[in-house]
């Protein structure tokens, strides 16, 4: 009788306790974008459209050109992607379908491992030890370069697309891939035609959360790419200084006078920036769906 | 009759587990069906993926004699792995369609061996599908997503992949297990015709299947092989207690 009563109880609360969970994180979601939203809407009337997408960015000369700032975070952001998503999936092909299974028992939590290790830390290493290197090796005035940021941020990424792309491939079953080995497929054929292209989703998944996590990246990026806010346009833009959105608003924020135009400014670029990981997460659920629909369909 | 592959006292043993095989010697004829039947666990699937070496990549402790294949031992580390899968090939329990069009399937082992002539691949597609009996049934079809298609033809489909690459021997196992009476009676037809062409090893899912197709049979329990003999012989006459008793139904 008693543990039923608990049962009742237990049944009527847990459900809406999850609930309220769920629903306060989209509730949180909003109001962040509200607070994004008043606090940088004043930029309107401060500052001409024409000011703010220009070239240059010199708040104590009034001039906020936030166009170098965007260019900075996506010369980084793709340098990193460059870097990581071919090295995180072979690294992942090779833990999951290469490495026997002892040395996949030590990879495995190393990765893990290392994607725990915080920011800081590598932002710290980047300019003590990878900076120098990068400025006597390519022969550059500074190491500080985007660069440096994009090394940096592919070596932060890495590990989360290793971890993740490993775990799909790991879920392809077996007879998958017996099926192509015992039609005379190599190993590599086998890995390449059969294996990835089933454990696609999941791939694409870790890519997209890769991308997720060196846009947002900001301790590191601040710390290695100089913070010079010129106009990456051109090849060579990588191998200078440039400045992000995050490095810009995590090192202006706290000198800023409340409700200034400089104030509004920084919301509306985090504004911008919150925008864009939207679409990026848009953009990678839609395809991670179709991708899934898919998927299911040939596993069913 | 020509003795296509010839086991000699094959012993096998996983890394983890017991002896899964144990001293076999077994010679199986050209152009005939030879049945591997047993309970389960008997070593009936360990012993085809021995003959294609798709054991390569399982974890394996031991491993000794030898199975010739036209009088080359194929467990010698020298033999040629790919060449040796293209010339014996498989067919599984559960139909393992590849997440390509149905043409795709078929060609996707010629285009592994560098087949590139378009002619080459349709008369392959062609050939293929006759042979398997699913001509009629996907025809007009054929640049469909083969996992569309039924249980029953997606596992005449993974037959006529197999037979696509052209090869000598055709090692199935359990390849009906998952199918209904009229699809296992169109593979059990088909098979009849192609063991005029191919040496074919069946693992049945049932001993009647196994009376039912079997030139030469060949009882396995627990590792050992108890009996080897003529399909009418062995199903009808069993010359071991224990065969006789399985085939009865007394235990299995
Ligand atoms: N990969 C493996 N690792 C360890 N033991 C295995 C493996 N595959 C099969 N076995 C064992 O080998 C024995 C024979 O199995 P199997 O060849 O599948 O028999 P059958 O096909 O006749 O049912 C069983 O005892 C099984 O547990
Ligand atoms: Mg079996």
């Amino acid at each position: 009788m008693n543990s039923i009563r608990k049962l009742d109880w237990q049944e009527f609360f847990i459900p809406r306790l999850i609930k309220a969970s769920g629903y306060s994180a989209i509730l949180f979601v909003i109001l962040i974008f509200f607070f994004l939203l008043r606090e940088s809407l004043p930029t309107f009337g401060e500052v001409s459209l024409r000011q703010l997408f220009s070239e240059r960015w010199y708040p104590i000369e009034a001039r906020y050109g936030i166009l170098p700032l965007i260019t900075g975070s996506l010369l980084v952001t793709i340098g990193a992607m460059v870097i990581a998503v071919p090295f995180g999936i072979g690294t992942a092909v090779f833990i999951s379908e290469i490495a026997p299974r002892w040395l996949r028992e030590i990879l495995k939590p190393l990765v893990e491992l290392l994607g725990g290790l915080p920011s800081v830390v590598l932002g710290f290493l980047g300019i003590l030890v990878l900076a120098p290197r990068l400025r006597i090796l390519l022969d550059l005035p500074t190491g500080l370069t985007a660069l440096a940021g994009s090394l940096l941020l592919g070596g932060i990424a890495v590990p989360t697309i290793v971890s993740i792309a490993e775990d799909a491939l790991d879920a392809v079953p077996l007879a998958y891939r017996e099926g192509a080995w015992a039609m005379g497929a190599t190993r590599w054929q086998t890995i390449w035609r059969v294996t990835l292209p089933a454990a696609r989703s999941g791939v694409l998944t870790a890519v997209m959360l890769g991308i997720g996590r060196a846009i947002g990246e900001t301790m590191t990026v601040m710390m290695v790419t100089g913070n010079a806010p010129v106009l990456a346009t051109r090849l060579d833009s990588l191998f200078r200084p440039v400045r992000t959105m995050t490095a810009t608003i995590a090192a202006e924020m706290g000198e800023v006078a409340n409700a200034s135009t400089h104030y509004h400014v920084l919301f509306f670029i985090g504004m911008v920036l919150f925008l864009i990981s939207l679409a990026v997460n848009l953009a990678a659920s839609s395809i991670v769906f179709k991708a899934k629909k898919r998927a299911e369909r040939v596993l069913s | 009759m020509v003795d296509k592959i010839v086991i000699e006292n094959l012993s096998l043993t996983y890394a983890e587990g017991n002896e899964s095989l144990r001293h076999i010697n077994l010679k199986i004829a050209a152009n005939a069906i030879t049945v591997l039947f047993g309970p389960a666990g008997g070593g009936k699937s360990s012993l085809l993926r021995c003959i294609n070496r798709l054991n390569d990549l399982t974890d394996i402790r031991l491993l000794q004699g030898k199975i010739l294949i036209d009088g080359q031992n194929v467990l010698d580390p020298k033999t040629d792995v790919i060449a040796l899968r293209r010339k014996v090939g498989m067919v599984f329990a559960r139909p393992v369609v590849l997440p390509f069009s149905i043409r795709g399937n078929l060609t996707y082992g010629l285009e592994l061996a560098g087949e590139k002539r378009k002619s080459r691949l349709d008369e392959a597609v062609e050939r293929s599908l006759k042979l398997a009996a699913l001509w009629e049934e996907v025809k007009d079809r054929l640049d469909d997503p083969a996992v569309a298609l039924s249980g029953g033809q997606q596992q005449r489909l993974c037959l006529a992949r197999v037979l696509a690459n052209q090869p000598e021997i055709i090692l199935l196992d359990e390849p009906t297990s998952g199918l209904d009476p009229i699809s296992t009676g169109k593979v059990e037809a088909a098979l009849q015709e192609l063991k005029h062409q191919y040496t074919i090893v069946l693992v049945p899912h049932s001993v009647q299947q196994a009376a039912r197709t079997a030139d030469y049979a060949a009882f396995f329990l627990q590792g050992e092989l108890v009996e080897f003999g003529p399909g009418r012989d062995l199903f009808t006459n069993p010359k071991d207690k224990r065969t006789e008793d399985y085939v009865e139904g007394r235990f299995g």
